[in-house]
């Protein structure tokens, strides 16, 4: 329980943001579906077209949706010569208009039609104006029905903005992402119920303001709507401008517990330089390093293996030091990002068995496993599948897996345990690998590239003397069976930490914590 | 019954014309012609009954005058004016118009709708609603009552008040009781031929009812297939002149008229 009451303690900013991304997704989405149900209303060929555009936005699954606005924003971001954010707000914004589309427009039209034509035909026998007829006439007639259509496009946007964490804006759904990857059940449902509770309220608001307009109460709506205006105004009062904003850094981690135990103990560090810290969590790997560049993110820690092959599109592997000389200089050259350096331990891809398994099979390598292969389950992580490593793996190696199944993280390792897969993907700094008893096929052909653990920090900040001096002390000193240890304080199933406190238990491990 | 000696001939009341009016529809199956070159006038305060079957074209040409409908060919002029020359709200709002549906606005009360065309012309002199609700038979204290706690005759009622409302002096009557018992019928069209007189409007009842026809009008018009093939008073048409369309027509009531006389002998 109390567990659940501190992870409540997290919802207001993210509460805030939540709220200010479903209101100006949803004002934008009644400010483009108003006018255009109008004109559908009134032309048979604009309709068919603006409705079939909105029914087949709503079949695109709401993350994919999310997610496609990425590499739209950064082409055309290229197209005009850089500036248009593709990561955080507008993505989030411009795909929940998209979803906010399709109620509005389609009870807007089915309201207009509804109206009686000898009404309509009275509007114009008296005299009015097209104007006067939508404002006194269309407008009061077709009301509920339009609200109503407000009021289910109002519950989907909060629900979808949960997924915008993937693309990097804050909402609650940083709570249920987080929490899932670290199997912290409270934060899952401190964030679930916050969104449930959010939708609900909004729900029943928007509803009473449908009731009092369809009965003729004056004062039910108005007060409804005066409730829900000063509601939508106190939830993101986190966010009112104060002083100081240049102090403010954002963190940013990928979506699994390494990643955000390293992002508190750097946030940890400058806060105590005098920064105040923002975290961005659950960041794919694709987008991550692009928050980077772009500055919507400040600092982060990558793995040097995946800028090698995802950014720079290389496939050679060299020596690890010369490799994160290679990537320090490429960041400098061509994205103006700094390098501040590694941090001492590697997070590698690494095929991993069964201990007794490999034993008994007589696997020690990725070789070995080869003529073993057909008769296997691969069990992967969501991307690694997609993976250029994946792709290098099956160039050095001629593996033919019976099945490949990509899980999160945490049900991976799951899997293997139940025997679901035969093999997984794992990763070399996972606390798991140790206490599961997990055989780490080597790999002679040096296929895998290293991976060591970097510490990447914005253009902005890469001449920041103050901000990298916060930063420098943590360079080499974390080796990999701190990582792991540290991990696993997050990862295992019973006693579960938070990464705050492994964060706080590394630091004092490594000597970061004066 | 109502001779012409007994309308008023107020100046202020509007002459009308049709000039070589044509309206024809595009349609799958060709084009479908509803008024055929109509040319026509119609004096300042008389009552005009066009009468004619479904299809006729009597209403579409009677829409012309408020451009509900907008000719083809041809023009329709009030006192002298093209009615196309001003913007069609200005020259509705002039204009009373009445329809079978009514079309009240149902989220305004009584007095709301009645008042509502004084209210869009932006004019602020108070709407006599009571005097108006008085006019059409009507108690005073339906003012604040919703439409859709009428009757068929009541509302219909008010919207003859809605439409003489804004002072209108030509009130066009379009199957505008149509939808009615024949008691309320009866008794609507007695009360709008009275107030015909004595507000000193021009009136034009398009009707299928030659019998309603016969009764309220000064002249009766009648129409078949865009065209009007006949046009005499009353009294010439019972007497059976007109031609044979408008006798057609006339035998209809006349018929009905000598079988309840033979159930009194």
């Amino acid at each position: 329980m109390s567990a659940f009451l501190d992870a409540l303690g997290r919802v207001p900013p993210l509460l805030a943001n939540h709220v200010l991304l479903s209101a100006a997704a949803l004002l934008l989405g009644i400010a483009i579906s108003l006018p255009l149900g109008i004109w559908s209303a009134r032309n048979a060929t604009v309709a068919s077209v603006s409705l079939g555009f909105a029914s087949l936005v709503q079949t695109i699954p709401s993350l994919a949706l999310l997610a496609l606005f990425y590499p739209l924003l950064l082409s055309l971001s290229a197209l005009v010569g850089g500036g248009i954010p593709a990561l955080g707000f507008l993505p989030s914004l411009i795909a929940l208009t998209l979803y906010a589309l399709l109620p509005i427009l389609r009870n807007a039209v089915a309201g207009l039609h509804g109206i009686d034509p000898a009404v309509i035909q009275a509007a114009d026998a008296v005299g009015m104006t097209p104007a006067q007829k939508l404002r006194l006439v269309e407008a009061p007639l077709v009301a509920p029905v339009l609200i109503a259509g407000i009021r289910t496009a109002a519950v989907w946007t909060i629900g979808a903005a949960t997924l915008s964490t993937t693309v990097g804006q804050p909402s609650l759904g940083d709570m249920i992402f987080a929490g899932l990857q670290t199997q912290n059940w409270a934060l899952v449902l401190a964030g679930c119920v916050s969104a449930a509770a959010l939708a609900l309220a909004v729900d029943a608001l928007i509803g009473a303001i449908e009731y009092g307009i369809r009965s003729r109460r004056r004062w039910l709506w108005i007060a409804s709507a005066v409730v829900l205006v000063l509601g939508t105004a106190a939830a993101t009062a986190p966010l009112w401008p104060k002083g100081g904003a240049d102090r403010t850094v954002v963190v940013g981690a990928k979506n699994f517990a390494e990643q955000y135990i390293l992002a508190r103990l750097i946030g940890d560090r400058l806060e105590q330089a005098g920064y105040t810290v923002e975290y961005r969590d659950g960041l794919g790997s694709a987008v991550v390093f692009g928050a980077l560049s772009s500055g919507d993110i400040d600092v982060y820690v990558d793995y040097a293996g995946t800028i090698w092959a995802n950014e720079m599109k290389r496939n050679d592997v060299p020596e690890r030091p010369a490799m994160v000389a290679a990537i320090a200089d490429w960041a400098r050259r061509e994205h103006h990002v700094g390098l501040v350096g590694s941090l001492g331990f590697e997070n590698a891809y690494a095929f991993a068995m069964k201990g007794d398994a490999a034993k008994s099979k007589g696997i020690a390598s990725l070789d070995d496993l080869v003529k073993a292969a057909p008769g296997m389950t691969l069990g992967s992580d969501l991307e690694f599948l997609e993976r250029p490593e994946w792709a290098a793996v099956k160039r050095a190696y001629p593996l033919r897996f019976a099945k490949t199944t990509p899980y999160s993280p945490t049900f991976m390792y799951r899997a293997l345990e139940s025997g679901n897969v035969d093999v997984i993907s794992a990763f070399s700094s996972d606390g798991r690998i140790a206490a599961d008893g997990l055989t780490v096929l080597t790999d002679p052909r040096r296929a895998i590239p290293g991976y060591d653990a970097i510490l990447m920090v914005a253009p902005k900040r890469a001449g920041d003397a103050k901000f990298l001096a916060a930063l420098k002390p943590m360079v080499g000193r974390i080796p990999v069976e701190a990582m792991r240890a540290a991990n696993y304080r997050v990862d295992r199933d019973t006693d579960k930490q938070t990464p705050e406190a492994a964060a706080k238990w590394l630091a004092a491990k490594t000597g970061l914590q004066e | 019954m109502f001779p012409a000696s007994c309308a008023q001939m107020p100046d202020n009341s509007p002459a009308l014309a049709f000039e070589r009016v044509t309206k024809r529809y595009p349609g799958s199956g060709g084009t479908t012609i509803a008024v055929d070159g109509v040319s026509l006038e119609i004096a300042r305060g008389s009552f005009v009954a066009l009468v004619g079957t479904s299809g006729s074209g009597k209403s579409t040409l009677l829409k012309t005058l408020n451009r509900l409908v907008e000719p083809s060919e041809g023009r329709v002029t009030i006192d002298g004016a093209d009615v196309a020359d001003e913007p069609a709200p200005e020259l509705r709002r002039r204009i009373g118009y009445v329809f079978q549906n009514i079309g009240l606005f149902p989220h305004m009360t009584i007095a709301e709708n009645i008042a509502i065309g004084l209210r869009i012309a932006g004019r602020t002199d108070e709407a006599k609603v009571g005097e108006l609700l008085d006019l059409v038979d009507l108690p005073r204290n339906i003012a604040s009552r919703m439409p859709d706690a009428l009757s068929g005759g009541q509302r219909q009622r008010v919207g003859i008040a809605r439409a003489l409302a804004p002072g209108a002096k030509l009130l066009l009557l379009d199957e505008a009781f149509g939808a009615l018992d024949p008691v309320t019928r009866d008794a609507l069209g007695t009360r709008i031929r009275e107030l015909h007189d004595r507000l000193g409007l021009t009136t034009i009842l398009v009707t299928h009812d030659m019998a309603e026809a016969l009764l309220l009008a000064d002249r009766v018009l009648v129409m078949k297939a865009g065209r009007i093939v006949a046009d005499a008073t009353p009294a010439d048409l019972v007497a059976g002149k007109g031609g044979d369309d408008a006798q057609a027509l006339v035998q209809v009531p006349r018929a009905q008229a000598e079988r309840l006389q033979a159930l009194v002998a």
